[in-house]
């Protein structure tokens, strides 16, 4: 036994040796390539729900263009703070900034650029139910605040004719940690339904009335998936890509519609016809009016200083921007985020444009 | 020509690998290492504890002690009350040492004292195993497997089969995440401490207790009970803190099976919250400063109550040797 040990040792150590030798012969070819390849170009940091489009935008536009954008996704709280201290030269959010949070960032004003659309679906797992389940945002919320209890109630029964919904309860499903997918659920919920508003109201992590917590997408999809009877929201893309039920929304023209990359940038589109020129894009584009848009949808947002310390870096920076606003775009629909309505897209890049990069402040 | 005998080089070879008597000099230089790796982790649990502390005052300051007392966690509101994540905290992993502990002694036991010899090392292997398991990994088997089990079996055997649902305790509806998951998993994950802790403290036992209390005429579960456990108490009670520690700081696989309630319920099968799992859910989107150094204040009152745990541990185990000393 302690032979075999010490042949083990020995072995060990003459391996280690090896791989020492190795490092050494190849650590100056390692350290010229970082030099010759060049650093880092642009930081950034924040929301983690773009971060699928963000990371492949980044990794097409250094193959284009050779310049590399490090992005840290560890949500949008995060890269605001980031950002507001300066340790970043962009951030990255779901939600827009409030006046209090601007007011608070160390390096003056901040621009609000948006860059794709997403939606939040409702899934379910109600047991015989085929069609998709139609929903108007009053039975939604009377659901989530628990005043819905059963899937049989007549407020339910009466939006599906024709569907024998079952006599069993209702279990709601909702996110425990932190989200962007909170905040255009529940800010849809408090802009379409009054009582919402008054009861439970709009944020990134809000005081359920009921149900249960679950943590991401996955956890919140996994639950619903495995226990009969539930309720839950989840993103577009998580409940496309691995095909969850998903109920049809009333919106605002009184249509039931599917949520869909179409439906998300219609949504967008009939809220930019009235927009003001002076816009700051800090808009929330829940329960549009139109026929065809899908009322739970948003604008992803990056973050950036109106007046760029480093011109160097402010003018990559724009360069970014205006190249993910026009090729970007385009492999949006292919990641299942929403593209920006195409006029949008123009106005967005002329507020690009007004990026200060004299170096003043 | 001749002073030198004729195998001084080889001596001079052998004095050379041992590196002996080099000088005093290495001596000062060991000393010297060794008092600053023993130096640092004592700083550095003083420097966590004074940044924790710090980022938590201005709850502490505009709170005060409503974060301990009060039970409605409302971000939007500017409420903060954490006693929900506590109570969660404490039950969970109470009702981890009560399913924990009697199994791992148990196993620990039959290691010890029953076990061929051929079983042993497999057997505690395989437990010590447990340890090293990824607590994601046993978060995703506790969403799959076990909440479904708890769900469809067990929750409504003890309610209903076994009338618990009659006491405060197993009451309401079973949803699958609920303490009770929680408890069940952290035991899981407790286990391997305290039967691995307690197996080492039962070896040690020496073999003229155990013939001791045989040469008395005692069954070989009298010599265990009367002569091997009350000898091993002390470590045994080390190993159970050890389990409890881990217990009350565990994070991911909690939060993904306890289902992230922030209530009071005496119902096992109701969901709940505890204080790591609150951190975790809420500290990457947090951006309001209160919200923050709430937070943190709920990070400071785990580390005070582990310590408050620990201090408690060793006050158990020196109690136990003194009465035996005794």
């Amino acid at each position: 036994m302690r032979a075999l040990k010490l042949a083990a040792l020995m072995l060990l150590a003459v391996a280690c040796a090896k791989e020492g030798a190795n490092n050494s012969s190849s650590s100056s070819t390692a350290s010229s390539t970082v030099a010759s390849g060049g650093s880092v170009d642009l930081t950034g940091a924040g929301a983690t729900f773009p971060y699928p489009i963000y990371s492949k935008w980044f990794s097409d536009y250094a193959t284009a263009t050779g310049v590399k954008i490090n992005y840290q996704s560890i949500g949008s709280g995060g890269g605001i703070r980031q950002l507001s201290e300066e340790t970043v030269d962009f951030g990255a959010s779901d939600g827009p900034m409030s006046d209090e949070e601007l007011a608070k960032a160390k390096g003056g004003p901040i621009l609000h650029i948006p860059t794709v659309l997403g939606a939040d679906v409702i899934t379910y797992n109600v047991p015989g139910i085929t069609a998709p389940l139609k929903l108007t945002s009053s039975a939604i919320a009377d659901v989530f605040m628990g005043r819905i209890k059963k899937w049989n109630d007549t407020r339910l029964a009466s939006l599906n004719p024709g569907v024998s919904l079952p006599n069993q309860d209702i279990l709601v499903v909702h996110r425990s940690d932190g989200s962007g997918t909170t905040y255009i659920f529940t800010d849809y919920l408090t802009t379409a339904v009054p009582a919402w508003k008054t009861s439970v109201g709009k944020g990134k992590e809000v005081k359920w009335p009921v149900g249960l917590g679950a943590k991401g997408n996955e956890g919140v999809a996994g639950q619903v998936k495995q226990t009969p009877g539930s309720v839950g929201y989840v993103e577009l893309a998580y409940a496309k890509q691995n095909n969850l039920p998903v109920a049809a929304v009333r919106n605002k023209a009184g249509q039931f519609v599917q949520a869909s990359i179409e439906a998300v940038t219609a949504a967008a589109a009939e809220t930019a016809k009235a927009l003001p020129a002076n816009t700051d894009y800090r808009i929330s584009i829940v329960d549009a009016p139109g026929a065809g848009s899908y009322p739970i949808s948003s604008f992803t947002w990056i973050l950036v200083y109106q007046h760029q310390t480093d011109a160097v870096k402010g003018k990559k920076l724009v360069d970014f921007l205006n190249w993910a606003l026009t090729d970007g775009e385009k492999s949006a629909i292919t990641l299942d985020y929403a593209p920006l309505p195409a006029e949008m897209a123009t106005t967005v890049k002329a507020k690009i444009n007004t990026i200060d990069l004299s170096g003043a402040k | 020509m001749t002073s030198l005998p004729v195998n001084w080089l080889e001596k001079e070879k052998d004095r050379r690998r041992l590196n002996v008597g080099a000088s005093a000099f290495s001596d000062k230089v060991y000393e010297a290492l060794t008092a600053a790796c023993a130096l640092v982790v004592p700083g550095l649990v003083i420097a966590i504890a004074v940044a924790v502390f710090a980022a938590a005052w201005p709850a502490f300051a505009k709170l005060g002690l409503s974060i301990v007392t009060t039970s409605d966690w409302d971000v939007a509101g500017g409420h903060f009350g954490a006693a929900p994540a506590i109570f969660g905290t404490l039950v969970s992993s109470t009702v981890a040492l009560i399913i924990a502990t009697p199994l791992a002694i148990g196993v620990a036991i039959f290691l010890s004292e029953f076990s061929p010899s051929w079983l042993r090392q497999p057997v505690g292997f395989l437990v010590d195993l447990l340890a090293a398991i990824p607590s994601v990994v046993y978060g995703l088997w506790g969403i799959f497997v076990l909440i479904p089990l708890l769900r469809e079996h067990v929750m409504p055997f003890l309610r209903d089969t076994l009338h618990l649902g009659a006491t405060p305790f197993f009451r309401g509806p079973a949803y699958g995440p609920s303490m009770l998951a929680a408890g069940v998993i952290l035991a899981i994950m407790a286990l391997p401490y305290i039967s691995s802790v307690s197996r080492e403290v039962l070896m040690a036992v020496p073999r003229s207790q155990r013939e001791a209390a045989l040469a008395l005429g005692a069954t070989r579960w009298e010599m265990i009970r009367d002569a091997v456990i009350p000898y091993a108490r002390s470590g045994i009670i080390g190993g159970i803190m050890l389990g409890l520690g881990r217990a009350l700081g565990e994070t991911m696989a909690v939060t993904m099976v306890i289902g992230n309630r922030p209530e009071i319920s005496a119902s096992l099968l109701a969901p709940g919250y505890t204080m790591a799992s609150l951190i975790a859910n809420e500290f990457s989107e947090a951006t309001n400063d209160l919200h923050l150094s709430a937070l943190m204040a709920v990070g400071a009152i785990l580390f005070i109550i582990t310590l408050i745990v620990n201090a408690v541990a060793r006050w158990l185990v020196w109690s136990v040797s003194r009465r035996r000393a005794q």
